[in-house]
């Protein structure tokens, strides 16, 4: 993984920091740690033989620059008119044209043979030890580990007051997610992609894995990766508002210490299911609704409840929000056909469902009052 | 057409106007190709200067990590239109105004063949591009999907998706116009003599051009008209619940896409290789091959289009085939340097503005090639597609590639439009400015591509910021610089050292043989071509 070392904007000195980088030119700036010039240190055999194959035409193209620029210059500097230079007449010569033809066509061929075997191994999705079913959704990662009735959410945890500068930055600013992927070191992982809204693209450049994920359809990737670490990446297809703020971490363990995160799944999942049919209290539940929202739904509605005029309705006195329960748990479970508007229903419990709603009902202006439990979020699922 | 009787080109000067209005009704009613042309030009420079400003919004929203000055929303809005009104109202109507200054003077005609459907051609720009800015002020904004408007993304929006798509449709039909004209001015009105191997470069670029236009709007078109009617009349074509695929809108928008690169560039390489033989004093080098690779690349530039999607998971037949032609195009590519090279090579070399922006444009075009084939490579391009290497990418080819070379086009024949020399010392100036201006602001780009940074984003990581705020700083000088470049050509219009018939010792194409400026209807009598 590259390294942050140093340099936070927003804090003291950066911007002396960086006028300095300007005063002083690219040059003796290269010197610190930061500017990173190439492809991240690869963490698995594909992103190496990518890294490898990239280095190989730089200095293939290099090379051609120096062999084509080179008489360029030396044309530039001894054939002016200033130095009293005389045009010669040629125009035409075919044996140089021929040359210049052909030695392409072999470099090209030298270029392409390696690319291809890449190409066959990268698609190659066969044998994997795991799959793992990622669904895009607009502004997070929602991965499923087939077969093993473990399936989360995973989504940006950088904080808002960060992104609007009114707190310093942390390390992973932007990078971070509140629960990552999580998979055993040196197995190969098959990954399985779709979308459910809009395209998205799943990547990590470290693993050299990048895969849109399609509504409608199902691709696939895979990836193998033998050092223990926490991997980082982002969504790299343009979707909608908080393409930004998508991003991807990987926490790549030990086999044994996976053994263990899979049992701790499914003893939460046992947990959550236990709590069924439980009621909760106005604190509690806009206390996790405040939270839901903020992950969920803040980007288009706004913090403000205000929505963006013309684009995303203001739910501050909509009056679906302070009407009947029913017209409300239903827009938000199923959405509405051929907007913006997802149906969540598909990807949030019934606890969290019933939180949201029970604060959107209860925040800003809204003062219904209205108590939403998730038994009721569950009576209305079809 | 005109009917003058009048054969002596500079008496023509005064009787022309005998029938033409004036003031606004001349430039609203005008069937002048060289009226015309002029239109196209500060139609394009203006467009220019506003997606100009949209960049510098964006790279001040880039300057530093966090938002600060805008919200996502407004941000993909700036990057969206940016694109679109560089490539369609900037880029594209610039070259078109070369065609129509250019093609009837360097071909010995006296005007283009159709010249009320060259009025209308003009004048629907405007009227797309007023729709085009006005979305801006709608309800929701403008539209904020990338100027390759994919769906589903495409689909959630206001009614600036529908006025854009509007625009597009009268953008095309005017580009397809254009083209037409210029195909048959070129087919038809050459001068006795100028055989198809005698034509200047210029005017092979733009033939070229001119079928690749009509062969790809109307595939442009239907795209968006697919995208409008499952929008607004709810059919399926690009929505997987409905049984339609999203994934082929990318391949008809890149079967257009791809070209459309190709349409920016060939006139761009044709102006190049008029400049380089006028300052090289000596013939372009290898015209023939340069014909025969122009046509190639227009040929191939329909077969690559996938290289846009590798990352869309093709099956690897599919990968490999379009892997195999994108590398393909690298030699007829490659061949168009190495001539300009040889017609430097012995010459007899000046470094006047034009001069300068076309040796920049050889460079740097070529690294931009470069970055092309290391995209064009599967694996690389897996690992790069959609972050700012890309970015870089088509910066080197369509600015320092077609703009510059649309620039220094400008300062070589601007003595020809005007009568007057340009400042040749802020000439230089406005080169040498924008040259590292441009360098400072792209080349960054390329490390924060490798190092992970996606493009179209608001906001990133922190170990992006340094070469962000970087090219920032480059971008604003690149902006302030492009005043300079009005100024100039302001400057020359209005006034300076009469230019004479041939200002350029080196030059030898038709137009130098008309008076600067030209008469309103030059070649009333064709020129006989030897
Ligand atoms: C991608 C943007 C987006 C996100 C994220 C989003 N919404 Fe919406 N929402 C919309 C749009 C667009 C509409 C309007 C749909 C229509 O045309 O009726 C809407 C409508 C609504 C309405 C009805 C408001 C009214 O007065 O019509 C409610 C309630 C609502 N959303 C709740 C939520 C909740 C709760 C969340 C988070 C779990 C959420 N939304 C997330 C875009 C979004
Ligand atoms: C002042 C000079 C310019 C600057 C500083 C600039 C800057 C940028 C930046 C930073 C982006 C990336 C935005 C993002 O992905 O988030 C961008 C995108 C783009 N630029 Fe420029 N640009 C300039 C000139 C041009 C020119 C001359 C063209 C010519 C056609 C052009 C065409 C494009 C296109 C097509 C995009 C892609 C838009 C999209 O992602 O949909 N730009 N520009
Ligand atoms: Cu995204
Ligand atoms: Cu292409």
């Amino acid at each position: 993984m590259p390294k942050y070392t140093g340099r936070r904007l927003g804090q003291p000195f950066s911007a002396i920091r960086s006028l300095c980088a300007i005063f002083f030119g690219l040059i003796p700036a290269l010197a610190w740690a930061d500017f990173a010039v190439n492809l991240p240190q690869p963490a698995s055999g594909l992103a190496q033989d990518i890294f490898d194959l990239h280095s190989l035409i730089l200095w293939i193209c290099l090379a051609i620059l120096i062999v084509v620029f080179v008489p360029m210059l030396i044309a530039l500097i001894r054939h002016r008119k200033s130095v009293g230079h005389q045009a010669a007449k040629f125009h035409d010569n075919l044996g140089v044209e021929i040359a210049w033809t052909i030695v392409p066509v072999l470099i090209l061929i030298g270029m392409a043979w390696p690319a291809t075997r890449l190409v066959a191994s990268m698609k190659d999705t066969s044998k994997s030890d795991l799959t793992i079913k990622v669904t895009g959704h607009q502004w997070k990662w929602e991965y499923e580990y087939l077969g093993e009735d473990i399936r989360f959410m995973s989504n940006s945890s950088t904080p808002k007051v960060q992104i609007d500068g009114e707190q310093s930055k942390g390390e992973h600013y932007l990078l971070e997610v509140d629960r990552p992927l999580v998979v055993p070191a040196g197995q190969k992982v098959r990954l399985v992609l779709t979308a459910s809204d809009v395209i998205h693209a799943w990547w990590v450049p470290a693993f050299g894995v990048k895969q849109d994920a399609i509504p409608g359809f199902i691709r696939d990737a895979w990836f193998k990766v033998d050092q223990v670490g926490t991997y980082r990446g982002q969504c790299a297809e343009l979707c909608g508002v908080g393409h930004g703020f998508m991003p991807v971490v990987v926490d790549v363990v030990s086999p044994e210490q996976f053994a263990t995160w899979k049992q701790e799944q499914k003893t939460l999942v046992a947990a959550a299911a236990a709590n069924v049919g439980k009621t909760y209290e106005m604190a509690e539940l806009k206390a996790l609704g405040e939270k839901v929202y903020a992950a969920n739904c803040v980007a288009c509605h706004q913090p403000t409840g205000m929505g963006v005029p013309g684009a995303f309705p203001a739910l501050n006195g909509s009056a679906i929000v302070s009407g009947e329960k029913a017209g409300h748990i239903d827009i938000v479970l199923n959405g509405k056909a051929a907007t913006a508007m997802a149906a969540f229903g598909k990807q949030l419990s019934d606890l969290d469902l019933a939180a949201v709603i029970t604060y959107e009902r209860n925040s800003w202006n809204n003062t219904t009052g209205d108590l939403v439990q998730p038994a009721d979020i569950a009576a209305r699922r079809r | 057409m005109n009917t003058s009787t009048v054969s002596n080109a500079a008496a023509v000067h005064d009787h022309a106007h005998d029938h033409a209005p004036t003031g606004v009704m001349r430039w609203l009613t005008s069937t002048n190709h060289k009226d015309i042309g002029t239109l196209y030009l500060w139609f394009s420079l203006f467009m220019f200067f506003f997606a100009g400003a949209l960049a510098m919004l964006i790279r001040a929203e880039l300057f530093q990590p966090g938002l600060q000055l805008f919200q996502p929303t407004v941000f993909n809005q700036l990057t969206t239109m940016h694109g679109l009104i560089m490539i369609f109202g900037a880029i594209m109507p610039s070259l078109v105004g070369f065609a129509n200054w250019q093609v009837p003077l360097m071909i010995g005609a006296p005007d283009m063949a159709f010249p009320r459907l060259n009025n209308w051609s003009f004048w629907l720009l405007p009227a797309a591009g007023v729709l085009l800015i006005s979305t801006f002020f709608v309800p929701g904004g403008a539209i904020a999907g990338g100027w390759t408007m994919y769906p589903p993304l495409f689909m959630q929006g206001g009614i600036a998706y529908d006025m854009s798509i509007l625009a597009v449709h009268i953008l095309g039909v005017s580009s397809i116009m254009g083209a037409i004209n210029i195909i048959v001015t070129i087919l038809n009105m050459r001068a006795p003599g100028m055989t198809l191997m005698k034509m200047p470069m210029f005017v092979w670029t733009w033939l070229i051009t001119a079928f690749l236009l009509v062969a790809v709007m109307p595939v442009l078109a239907c795209a968006i008209t697919m995208l409008l009617t499952d929008r607004n009349f709810g059919t399926h074509f690009f929505d997987a619940s409905g049984g339609g695929d999203p994934v082929m809108f990318q391949h008809v928008f890149w079967f257009f896409g791809h070209p459309e690169v190709y349409i920016m560039i060939l006139p761009a390489f044709g102006i190049v290789s008029t400049i380089i033989p006028t300052f090289a004093r000596k013939p372009l080098f290898g015209y023939v091959s340069m014909v025969y690779a122009v046509a190639s690349i227009a040929f191939l530039s329909f077969i690559v289009w996938a290289h846009h999607m590798f990352t869309t998971g093709m099956p690897l037949g599919g990968q490999l085939f379009f892997m195999y032609t994108t590398m393909l195009i690298a030699i007829p590519t490659g061949i168009k340097v190495f001539n300009w090279v040889a017609t430097l090579w012995r010459g007899s070399i000046s470094f006047e503005t034009p001069m300068l922006f076309s040796l920049a444009f050889v460079f740097l075009f070529t690294i931009g090639g470069f970055s092309g084939l290391v995209l064009a490579l599967v694996p690389v391009d897996i690992q790069l597609q959609d972050t700012y290497y890309v970015v870089a990418h088509f910066h080197y080819v369509l600015f320092s590639g077609s703009a510059m070379a649309i620039m220094g086009g400008v300062y070589y024949w601007l003595p020809k439009w005007t009568g007057h020399m340009y400042d040749e010392k802020l000439g230089k100036v406005h080169f040498w400015l924008t040259a590292i201006a441009f360098n400072i602001t792209f080349f960054p780009m390329h490390f924060l591509g490798l190092a992970g940074m996606p493009r179209r984003i608001p906001d990133y990581a922190l170990q992006f910021a340094e070469f962000n705020m970087i090219a920032s700083l480059g971008g604003f000088l690149l902006g302030a610089s492009q005043l300079l470049f009005l100024y100039v050509v302001i400057k020359c219009v209005r006034g300076g050292i009469a230019a004479g018939n041939q200002p350029w010792d080196g030059a030898d194409t038709l137009e130098w043989t008309q008076t600067s400026p030209p008469p309103y209807h030059s070649f009333v009598t064709p020129p006989l071509v030897k």
